[in-house]
């Protein structure tokens, strides 16, 4: 059986792990490379590290970072944050990186997401959409989401779930879901989206925003349909421990890595 | 020394970096005397068939890799590329094995590539020395090898059960990456690094 993944998410900026509430006020949460071996030590399925300041500050992203942290850890993981082109992406992949993640800059160049997974392979990219509630996309089932950019600052006016859709037509290999709504909330996952663009698309979804036990894992896995459940603070600050969180989900007939 | 071939494939870095964890000393090349004279044999790769076979043919690689007698490994792509026949394409491979690489089929609900941790079923190999059936390890693919006399290690997706790791002679493949499956992973990868072929 397939694993439902657990995916802790490491914020960088500068080198240090940060997180956020509600995409705002940030607080330092260690050093990058050491979280990420702590992490994978401690049962992740793979690690996603975004630097959420790069498209706001148009930095660099962190191709010498991907190579301590690629000489560290043995699972998998994706490197987001300020990828403009190919050849950035390239940078990343060939310090160790296993897949990029793009956000904004796929809503203003949708051809980078085709041009990327040509050259890279679909398993490699990882299209990130952040979406915020906004009923002039309202559905049968009374829930809109649209598509903000650049960390949650900019509106597009674009509908979440038919962007979810085109970025697959795009080439996107997995799409990485957040919910601005539920970030940093710890009241669970945004269900109701995440099953609508899971069972809608034949790729990989992963859940983002609003972990805060590991019930809300469960509800992800089960009612959102999720292939995997991203969290940050929860795991940062020790709140669940990604062993006992498996062997819960485990307990309750969900396929996981023990 | 450990050849890590050479051929322009994807993300050969995580196997030079899982190596070198493991204290192995790798070189990554393309040039047929340091292939044929190293001690083991690693083919990465994550990319398409029918380029990388381009690729190979390119760097005469095909007869050169055909010749190794020490213990070779393919992984991910590089074990397709070992067998007969790739439906994505529409190549013909190296041959050193005898299977045709097929597409997973497109069914309602299941998705492609086939992503993420999935679970094998081992046979006796040197190979698997202490790895035991239900370990988890990990997959990025949309193409298989389907189960033959050479399959050692066996995994089901969503009712398809495929070849996660063949081995023949001195030659061995996994479908999953070793090198980033964790710490059964590096237990595959130290039992190459030790087996011997006859």
């Amino acid at each position: 059986m397939l694993a439902k993944r657990i995916i802790p998410c490491l914020d960088i900026k500068d080198g240090r792990t940060v997180k956020g509430i509600n995409f705002l006020s940030l607080r330092d949460a260690g050093d990058a490379v050491e979280n990420a071996a702590r992490y994978s030590q401690a049962g992740a399925d793979e690690l996603v590290f975004l630097d959420i300041t790069a498209t706001v500050e148009k930095r660099d992203t962190l191709a010498p970072l991907v190579r301590r942290i690629a000489d560290r850890i043995n699972i998998p993981f994706t490197v987001g944050g300020g990828i403009k082109s190919v050849e950035d992406a390239y940078k990343i992949l060939d310090a160790g990186a296993d897949k990029i993640s793009i956000n904004s800059r796929a809503v203003r160049e949708p051809e980078l997401v085709t041009a990327l997974s040509y050259r890279f392979g679909s398993q490699c990219v990882v299209c990130a959409i952040d979406v915020r509630r906004n009923p002039i996309f309202d559905s049968e089932d009374g829930e809109g989401w649209e598509v903000y950019l650049d960390g949650g600052r900019t509106p597009t006016g674009i509908d979440g779930i038919k962007w979810a859709k085109r970025v697959e037509e795009l080439g996107a290999g997995e799409i990485l879901l957040t919910s601005m709504n539920h970030d940093g909330t710890k009241e669970g996952f945004a269900n109701n989206l995440t099953r609508r663009v899971s069972t809608s698309l034949s790729i990989p979804v992963i859940a983002s925003g609003g972990a805060g036990s590991i019930e809300h894992f469960e509800e992800v896995f089960t009612s959102g349909c999720a292939d995997a459940g991203l969290a940050a603070s929860i795991f940062h600050y020790h709140e669940v421990d990604i062993m006992d969180l498996k062997r819960y989900l485990a307990s309750k007939g969900i396929s996981v890595r023990l | 020394m450990i050849a890590v071939v050479d051929y322009n494939a994807g993300n050969v870095r995580s196997v030079l970096c899982a190596l070198e964890r493991l204290g192995a000393k790798a070189e990554l090349t393309c040039e047929r005397d340091r292939i044929l004279s190293a001690d083991r044999v690693i083919f990465p790769g994550v990319g398409q068939a029918k380029s990388a076979m381009v690729e190979l043919e390119k760097r005469n690689l095909m007869s050169t890799l055909k010749e190794v007698k020490r213990p070779f490994l393919g992984i991910c792509l590089g074990m397709q590329l070992m067998n007969a026949f790739s439906e994505e394409g529409n190549v013909d491979l190296l041959s050193l094995f005898d299977n045709r690489v097929s597409l997973f089929p497109q069914t309602e609900g299941v998705k492609i590539p086939h992503v993420g941790w999935n679970s094998i079923d081992v046979e006796s190999s040197p190979l698997f020395e202490g790895v035991g059936s239900g370990s988890y390890v990990y997959y990025v693919h949309s193409y298989y090898v389907p189960l033959s006399p050479n399959t050692i290690a066996r995994t089901n997706y969503d009712g398809i059960s495929f070849t996660a790791s063949m081995g023949k002679d001195n030659f061995y493949g996994c479908q999953f990456h070793p090198e980033k499956s964790g710490e059964v992973g590096e237990k595959i990868l130290k039992n190459f690094l030790t087996l011997e072929v006859e």
